[in-house]
């Protein structure tokens, strides 16, 4: 009897294992739906508050600004304006606006409805003055109407004022040639002004020094003109949109849109692979033959929008005031060597700071491709003969999207270096937390390994933030490239801007402050059946003309 | 018994007192700081400056000490630097989850632990009893990691069997209201969101859970070895007593205390232990959540999370030692 329960109990154990296996797949099989692994949940939903990247791939897909990116590239084209004219010397912005759109709660986008989200903007006052709190608006902008916070500068922002519903004007205090590029970013993409009042979306406060939004906006209310309308958002689960119906120019091919996060690049390929996501970002570059090897999955591009870079830093005494000495170390470092052998396919050599796809490159800089007899050469009719010692540092326990191995492109760039008739004493240190602060305060040897991720599609935010004025991570004075790029910045006009940052990258890359070596593609991993899924260059992703099989 | 919990809960309070010191200090031990891990790049002097000034981080830190433990008084565990969300909130929602896998990972711990425990004293010696010994041996010897990655790969990644990641399939729409999603799918009487995340439970319960089946098939083989060469055993079945009713009567149930306090333990265990289960699995509980604020240096999370978890562990061994009165009526506290 005994043995017979204990058989039965065996039987109906091992049934239910069976059971709670079989077809058991994780994979769904409603559609038109797209599921997209991201890797971590929004912050806020009101995209003025925030600056990462989750949080933007909801606004992007919900929201629209006055302008925007091209998709996949960095051109500006027209969206909820048709079109523009600057005057006053670059100080008064006139935009002519799209007509019949409304925002998701059917209450119309007019000239009234920009004024208000500029006016929002510029009148924020205590916590919402916190760089936790608007990031991109201080960066842009420098201050508010009313200063509450130490260190904020005064407002470029002055008035905005309606002409007719279509037709609204913007003033600023001075020229600014990033006031427009700017526009593309989310943070001042156009909410409804009715939603924001409805749901509070200016209530905030700081707690222990980091921005709590109060309003129930930011959590389940954000409300914008985009393709998709905004459903629900579960905490760690995921972010539901669903299409709008009544969007002004083409609607999206999906029905749904679900972002879940998944908070590793392996988790976000396994469940690719399980078919629980069609498409997922951040793919790790070494991922790229697995999701290649799948014959249903595919690896989608996104643009370069990063640079990895050596910084020579100069100072008293340093070798590296002399120029050859500079131009010893950018012949010395073989670039294509380290791009080849550790960027896994996705790297490409960099010749000038900023991206290929960003208006301002130029194919006129001086190049430096690896030729260690120059360098020893250039080496010992300089003031640092072979072997010329010099400190390069490195940083250890990290992987940044435009240095996947760090470690190894040390090791690569010291053999080279070496072969080139430098002496290299390696220093290594963690990434948190002194590596980057030591970069940055210039107290990171001769040379050291750095690198940078855009933020919006300026040259500006590349190479002005390197060099448009001292920087002791470099430690060089030139008047020249500061006042070039101090020019270019607040040049409002675009083609005589572009031509400020060609020059600027030829001055940049004859002077050598630092050697460019690389620009990184980013991955995303998808099923072959999704179509029309689109990598922006900036981070984002378009998925207004995606499809699903 | 009354005095002895009261007794107990305000030990609670020095127990806390104590831990919150250690936390707070270790946690600024850590090498590097949130304004470091917000930052990366742009980390530039002046700005590393305004942010310590911001976040207090530029104050002694025995300051910021008491300045957290006045809030920690307040029942106020802060607000994530990471992802500006409340602590309390983030507990709410996460707790939950973590609780439902550690209960998951319990009822296949014992389920199979007892049995196998039992079954391998009664069969002390014989092929059964050493293959039961390996097998436990390998279950504390397998890292849980490891093992969750390998089940991961197997059941889901090559056989497409199970889920790899999350609580519940994105597609599913029901309702949430006790963010324990079994319970939540039984009271919403959505039998199809109920096998969906029974699904999503198996593999991170089996990988969780397989260091406790192997503790406890142990301490149930040990405890029942001990208890059936006990004399009162030998009399019932020199009575007659049918053996299984020895077992049930007399065995099993005197080797239940031992087993009790085991399984609570590793209750305690299970539910601060999830961190690397949960990171494996994307699953959105306390231990993942906990990963990320170490990973971030998120130091109000951390705090907050850890000092929670503690809260959780001493709450779940009292509960265990009342268990014992009322498994064992020898025991009385006083």
């Amino acid at each position: 009897m005994r043995r017979i329960t204990l058989k039965f109990g065996l039987v109906v154990a091992g049934g239910a294992i069976l059971l709670a296996t079989l077809g058991l797949g994780g994979a769904s099989t409603a559609r038109p739906t797209l599921v997209y692994g991201g890797s971590a949940d929004p912050t806020y939903l009101d995209p003025a508050l925030v600056s990462d990247g989750e949080s933007f791939r909801v606004a992007e897909a919900t929201m629209e600004g006055l302008v925007f990116l091209k998709p996949g590239t960095t051109k500006v084209k027209p969206r909820l304006a048709l079109r523009w004219k600057q005057s006053g010397k670059g100080k008064i912005w006139t935009f002519w606006l799209r007509r019949g759109v409304k925002f998701h709660d059917g209450t119309p986008f007019n000239a009234s409805a920009v004024c208000f989200n500029f006016n929002r903007w510029y009148n924020w006052t205590g916590p919402f003055q916190d760089a936790s709190a608007t990031f991109y608006y201080q960066a842009i902008y420098y201050g508010f109407k009313h200063n509450d916070v130490a260190g904020l500068g005064t407002p470029l922002y002055r008035s905005c004022s309606a002409r007719g519903p279509y037709k609204v004007i913007i003033r600023l205090r001075r020229q600014s040639g990033t006031f427009f590029p700017s526009l593309v970013v989310s943070s001042f993409a156009m909410q409804s002004p009715k939603a924001l009042k409805q749901y509070d979306a200016d209530k905030g406060e700081l707690v222990n020094g980091t921005f709590v939004s109060k309003g129930s906006y930011a959590f389940s209310h954000p409300t914008g003109t985009g393709p998709f309308k905004f459903k629900s958002w579960t905490v760690g689960q995921k972010v539901e949109l669903v299409r709008n119906g009544d969007y002004w120019g083409n609607k999206a091919k999906i029905d749904r849109l679900i972002i879940r996060p998944i908070g590793t690049s392996t988790g976000r390929l396994q469940a690719l692979q399980n078919g629980e996501v069609n498409a997922y970002d951040l793919a790790a570059p070494q991922d790229a033959a697995t999701i290649r090897a799948n014959s249903k999955l595919k690896v989608i591009t996104r643009p370069p929008f990063n640079v990895a870079y050596v910084t020579i830093h100069q100072g008293a005494g340093s070798p590296m005031n002399d120029i050859k000495v500079r131009q010893a170390v950018a012949y010395g470092l073989n670039k294509q060597a380290v791009v080849s052998q550790f960027y896994f396919g996705v790297g490409k050599v960099a010749q000038e700071f900023i991206p290929p796809s960003l208006p301002g490159w130029s194919d006129k800089v001086e190049k430096y491709p690896y030729n260690p007899t120059k360098a020893r050469q250039l080496l010992n009719s300089s003031s640092c003969h072979v072997p010329c010692k010099v400190d390069f540092w490195y940083p250890t326990g990290i992987s940044r999207p435009y240095m996947p191995d760090p470690a190894r492109n040390f090791q690569a760039f010291s053999a080279s270096l070496e072969a080139s008739g430098f002496q290299v004493t390696p220093h290594s240190a963690p990434w948190r937390p002194t590596y980057v602060a030591k970069v940055n305060e210039g107290s990171a040897g001769d040379l050291n390994l750095i690198g940078w991720s855009g933020d919006y599609g300026d040259p500006d935010n590349f190479v002005g933030t390197f060099f448009k004025s001292p920087n002791p991570q470099f430690n060089f004075q030139n008047p020249a490239i500061f006042n070039l790029l101090t020019r270019a910045a607040n040049e409002p006009n675009y083609a005589k801007r572009v031509k400020l940052y060609r020059q600027a990258n030829i001055a940049i890359m004859k002077y050598l402050p630092a050697v460019p070596y690389a620009h990184s593609l980013s991955l995303l991993g998808a099923e072959k059946r999704v179509h029309n899924l689109i990598a922006t260059p900036t981070g984002g992703t378009w998925f207004q003309y995606a499809t699903v099989g | 018994m009354l005095r002895y919990v009261v007794r107990r809960l305000l030990l609670i309070v020095p127990i806390l007192f104590g831990l919150s010191i250690l936390v707070f200090f270790w946690v600024r031990a850590l090498p590097g700081s949130p304004i470091s891990s917000l930052l990366g790049e742009r980390a530039t002097p002046q700005l590393v400056q305004q942010y310590r000034e911001r976040y207090g981080f530029d104050e002694p830190v025995y300051k910021q000490y008491f300045k957290q433990l006045k809030s920690w008084g307040r029942a106020d565990f802060g607000t994530s630097i990471a992802t500006h969300r409340r602590i309390s909130e983030e507990i709410k929602q996460r707790f939950p989850a973590t609780l439902e896998l550690a209960i998951a990972a319990l009822i296949f711990a014992g389920g199979i632990g007892v049995p196998l425990g039992f079954f391998a004293a009664k069969k002390h010696g014989r092929l059964f009893d050493h293959a039961s010994l390996f097998l436990s041996l390998i279950g504390i010897s397998i890292p849980v990691f490891f093992l969750a990655i390998i089940l991961k790969y197997i059941f889901a990644v090559r056989l497409g069997w199970l889920p790899t990641v999350g609580r519940i399939s994105v597609l599913i729409e029901t309702k949430h209201p006790t963010n324990f999603y079994v319970l939540d799918a039984i009271i919403e009487r959505d039998w199809n969101a109920l096998w969906d995340v029974i699904k999503h439970l198996i593999l991170p319960a089996v990988a969780l859970g397989s260091i406790p089946l192997a503790i406890i098939t142990r301490i149930t083989r040990a405890a029942v070895l001990d208890v059936q060469n006990e004399d009162y055993v030998r009399t019932a079945r020199a009575k007659g007593l049918p053996p299984l009713t020895v077992d049930r009567r007399h065995v099993l149930r005197n080797a239940l205390l031992p087993i009790s306090t085991i399984i609570g333990l590793q209750t305690g265990l299970l539910l601060s232990g999830a961190v690397l289960t949960e990171t494996v699995f994307a699953y959105p509980g306390i231990g993942s959540w906990l990963r990320d604020a170490i990973f971030n240096r998120d130091y109000p999370v951390i705090q907050g999370g850890i000092l929670f978890v503690a809260l959780v562990f001493v709450l779940v061994n009292l509960i265990v030692d009342i268990s014992y009165a009322i498994i064992n009526p020898r025991i009385r506290y006083s």
